[in-house]
């Protein structure tokens, strides 16, 4: 039986029935691990061997998983993808490690990811880039690139990424599968090791929106570790996926669908709308122009915070020493230089300048204040419609080379997905189309804070009435 | 030219929390190097921190009893720089939106500090220099213990007055329970912000800053050691330049710090892993409805209720824990002055004796009430008593059994005491025959034979009443 190709809740239900055992499920996902390694999705791969997981304990116990590599899991390296931390074993677990774990997750390993979160390509890794399972020669989007891959590739049935600008959207836009980005502090970020901690979330990469509401289940949850964690109000998410969204009102930023967005993607988008149309929602064209900043506002932020937050990894403590360091700023300098690759080192010097002395008020203070102005707007239009639909990415997963030369251009890709970041907004990604090339186009769907159900309900309404989240990249859709 | 020094202070005070500020280590010192350490005190990746309810707490109190506005909202800053005993390579502070600002300390003398600012902030940790390996060690034991840090405006023109107001500033905190305030331990840190100026003038001169001072000696003669300098630089025509100088305890001056640390950019900026903290109005008049008494408010209380006189009541009161010990003696029953007479007296004596502090008191309050109660009682006398408090003041104190174990009870039976003063007469004819022939002072002699022969342990009105009446008889 090829269940590798199951959704998450459907494997859970074979398992619970003993249609499957969780060996054969683990040894189905080991043999696409295999299969697929060329896809360089995964950084630590494992071989668990679970011997009593509860099938009861939640919805998708004993459904093999794997994790982003910057989020902590006790006794397993987590690297961020980085030379710099290259060894290090974390003490402890992520907060959303110990959910998942208490929940039956099978943890098949750590996951590629661009180094520190910080690229929208996964081609920072020091590791190598991520491959898109639809096309080799491409990237799998970042920064979440190997958790869209492994999902979207059948080597596990749900991945955990972290989402900054996000860094779980567009990689599952790029790879055909769904990913939510939840409301701001509805999962602990106890463990994730810290690009942005302002915008940091943590969140699901799965085959439907359905199997992100079983896994947010998991994870939600006030935690006082977190002080800037809160608790999503209801019941659990999966009880909320109705599948209908007849009455609802549906904003569409018309900027969003003008220049720079690819004639692939434009289409799908507006097919996507139709289709929300079809299904009873009244979708509109809105204007938001206060989103003209939120590219500016969000690296100047998010740069700004990465500095600081990884400014520990001076060679002191955890993390890599550079052997030759003579006093110290030299042992400082030695191993933050061999440590971090370009783009980490970009931004953070991006991120040091903007907090220099003299330049706060310029460039931090006003970055706040434009991200406050966003985040007002997007209330505003909130107030008036339900959700607000747009383009993940201007365009389908780029070639793999193609963005490195131009980190500008990159930081411009942001555009749709930053704003949900700014303003703590639930938002998911999921498949619409394909473009013409046959690589998968993803549509996001952005909510009120603590609204996360209506954002996967939406979505999952969409996917009832839709074959896209069924796409295989190895041919054809799913059963 | 006549030349003023204008000095303000910047102190740290480690709060009396039982764990850090940002997680649950505790805050103990003298442990062994890096076993009060978790991963959010020392900055392992992913780890957040937590504030600790009872820093705030302890910080409002601060503020309140230094006449500060405290702020409804306040929040919290990162103050960034590399350096190995800071494992985070930030320090959480407050510069934005401090807890407490525009307060003012009174000096005596008519002299009034204005306080700029009162905040919160996490401590660092402390670095190991081995000289023989030379290998520097990092312990994080301290990193994340809570300090307030505040601020006074340039008020103080001597370092007399700064002595002052520190000694006011320790007594208030430890009054309130809001550090311990021990300099010793580094628990209070004061650095020293010193220009001086033409008398008279208005404007500030270029001001340097003072690190390392481990003692209020050290302070007053770093200050009086740097106006000096200062003005010799001034009147030989030369500059000031604005640096931070280390006070050097053996050679009795200052020294410039390394110029990168004069050049330090903190890149402050609001902490994103910490919400701005809102405080309740109700919550923050709950807390200055029960500011604890002041040392001041005690020492007029004790004169006015007790009747100590003021220097009685000033000494006691002068070191919290030796007014507590006090209060606990006099709530055990023991009178008043009575209680203030052994406490100033044979207690601090003892402690003096074996160079232990107030707060190290090995004699329990309820042994000394005790004590003063037998005393009162007759039951001992008072020489007895004191060599009794002596013998128990290091064994636990079990006053009863230590009188009881060496038969030391006051010999109050006649009896007794006739039959020896019979011994004594007998035995000192010669004083027998001074008294008979008017010398006075021969009955003084008798009654110490007769005491002698007690042991010291006779009730002396008795022994008196009994020498007078054979003195009568033998007439």
């Amino acid at each position: 039986m090829e269940f590798y190709n199951l959704t998450a809740l459907e494997l859970a239900a074979a398992l619970k029935k003993g249609e499957v055992s969780v060996a054969q499920a683990v040894q189905a996902a080991r043999a696409r691990m295999e299969a697929r390694r060329e896809d360089n999705a995964f950084l630590t791969p494992l071989s668990p061997a679970p011997e009593s997981i509860d099938l009861d304990a939640s919805p998708l116990a004993g459904v093999p998983m794997a994790y982003k590599d910057n989020i902590c899991t006790r006794g397993v390296p987590t690297t961020c993808a980085s030379r710099m931390l290259e060894g290090f074993v974390p003490p402890y677990d992520a907060a959303a490690a110990e959910h998942l774990t208490a929940a039956g997750a099978v943890c098949m390993g750590k996951l590629n990811m661009d180094e520190f979160a910080m690229g929208s390509t996964s081609e920072t890794s020091c590791r190598g880039p991520v491959r898109n399972p639809w096309d080799p020669q491409r990237s799998a989007g970042g920064s979440s690139g190997g958790a869209a891959a492994a999902v979207a590739g059948g080597q596990v049935w749900y991945a955990i990424g972290s989402d900054t600008g996000g860094s779980i959207r567009q990689p599952a836009a790029h790879c055909g599968v769904t990913g939510m980005k939840p409301t701001y502090g509805a999962v602990s970020r106890y463990g994730l090791v810290a690009y942005a901690s302002s915008l940091d979330q943590i969140g699901p990469i799965a085959r439907s929106a359905a199997d992100c509401a079983a896994v947010l289940d998991i994870l939600r949850g006030r935690d006082r570790r977190d002080s800037t964690s809160v608790e999503l109000p209801g019941g659990p998410l999966l009880d909320a996926l109705t599948g209908r969204v007849k009455g609802l009102s549906i904003a569409l930023p018309e900027q969003y669908l003008e220049d720079g967005l690819e004639g692939g993607v434009a289409a799908a988008v507006r097919e996507a709308a139709d289709t929300f149309r079809a299904l009873g929602a009244r979708v509109e064209t809105v204007s938001l122009p206060a989103l003209d900043w939120a590219v500016s506002a969000y690296y100047i932020l998010a740069c700004a915070q990465a500095s600081s937050n990884l400014a520990r990894f001076d060679g002191v403590t955890c993390g890599r020493r550079a052997p030759e360091g003579r006093d110290l700023a030299q042992l400082c300098a030695a191993s933050r230089t061999q440590g971090f690759g370009r783009e980490v080192k970009r931004r953070l010097l991006l991120g040091t300048f903007v907090l220099s002395h003299g330049y706060y008020d310029a460039y931090y203070k006003k970055a706040l204040q434009a991200a406050a102005l966003i985040k007002d707007g997007l209330n505003r239009t909130l107030e008036e419609y339900d959700l607000i639909l747009s383009p993940v990415a201007p365009t389908a997963a780029p070639r793999l080379g193609e963005s490195l030369s131009s980190p500008l251009e990159m930081y411009l890709s942001d555009l749709y997905t930053v704003p949900a970041n700014l303003a703590g907004l639930p938002a998911v990604s999921f498949p619409c189309g394909l473009d013409g090339e046959g690589m998968p186009v993803g549509v996001q769907l952005m909510g009120r804070a603590l609204e996360d159900a209506a954002v996967l309900n939406a979505a999952h309404a969409f996917q009832l009435a839709t074959p896209w989240h069924k796409m295989h990249p190895e041919g054809g859709k799913r059963p | 030219m006549i030349w003023e020094t204008v000095i303000g202070l910047e102190t740290h005070v480690e709060l009396a929390t039982r764990t850090k500020i940002f997680c649950g280590c505790s805050t103990s010192f003298g442990a062994p190097p890096n076993t009060h350490c978790c991963p959010v005190c020392t900055g392992m990746p992913g780890a957040l921190p937590v504030l600790n309810r009872r820093a705030v707490l302890l910080a409002v109190r601060a503020g309140l009893a230094l006449g500060c506005t405290v702020s409804r909202r306040c929040a919290f800053d990162r103050n960034n720089y590399f350096y190995p005993d800071l494992p985070k390579a930030y320090q959480i502070s407050q510069l934005y939106l401090p807890l407490c600002r525009d307060g003012a300390v009174d000096i005596g003398g008519g002299k009034t500090i204005r306080i700029a600012e009162l905040h919160l902030e996490e401590d660092a940790g402390k670095l190991v220099h081995d000289p023989w390996t030379e290998q520097s060690l990092a312990d994080f034991n301290r990193c994340g213990v809570p300090l307030i840090e505040i601020v006074t405006r340039p008020d103080f023109s001597a370092a007399e007055e700064v002595i002052a107001y520190l000694e006011k500033l320790k007594l208030t905190l430890q009054y309130l329970g809001v550090s311990d305030c021990k300099i010793q331990e580094g628990s209070l840190r004061c650095d020293v912000n010193l220009s001086v100026r033409p008398a008279g003038s208005r404007e500030l001169g270029t001001r340097t800053e003072l690190k390392n001072l481990g003692s209020f000696k050290a302070i007053a003669r770093a200050i009086d050691y740097e106006a000096r300098r200062q003005i010799e630089l001034l009147e030989e025509g030369r500059p000031v330049v604005q640096q931070t100088r280390r006070w050097d305890e053996n050679k009795d001056a200052t020294f410039p710090m390394r110029s990168k640390e004069n050049a330090q950019d903190y890149r402050y900026f609001p902490d994103p892993d910490l919400p701005p903290l809102e405080l309740e109005e109700a919550w923050l008049d709950s807390l200055a409805a029960a500011q604890p008494e002041m040392a001041w408010e005690k020492a007029a209380r004790y004169q006015t209720q007790w009747g100590l006189s003021a220097d009685d009541a000033r000494t006691l009161t002068g070191r919290k824990p030796l007014a507590d010990y006090f209060e606990a003696v006099v709530e055990l029953g023991a009178p008043p002055r009575r209680a203030a007479g052994w406490v100033l007296g044979q207690l601090l004596a003892a402690l003096g004796a074996r160079g232990l502090e107030a707060e190290h008191i090995p004699l329990p309050p309820a042994a000394l009430a005790r004590l003063i109660h037998l005393v009162e009682t007759g039951a001992l006398n008072r020489n007895t008593a004191a060599r009794v408090l002596e013998a128990v003041f290091d064994a636990g104190g079990d006053v009863d059994g230590y009188v009881a174990a060496h038969g030391l009870g006051q010999i109050s039976d006649p009896a007794a005491v006739e039959e020896a003063a019979r011994a004594a007469l007998a035995a000192n004819p010669k004083a027998l025959a001074d008294w008979r022939a008017g010398k006075g002072k021969a009955k003084g002699f008798l009654v110490g034979q007769v005491m002698a022969r007690l042991q010291g342990r006779a009730d002396p009105a008795l022994v008196n009443r009994a020498v007078d009446a054979l003195l009568e008889e033998s007439k």
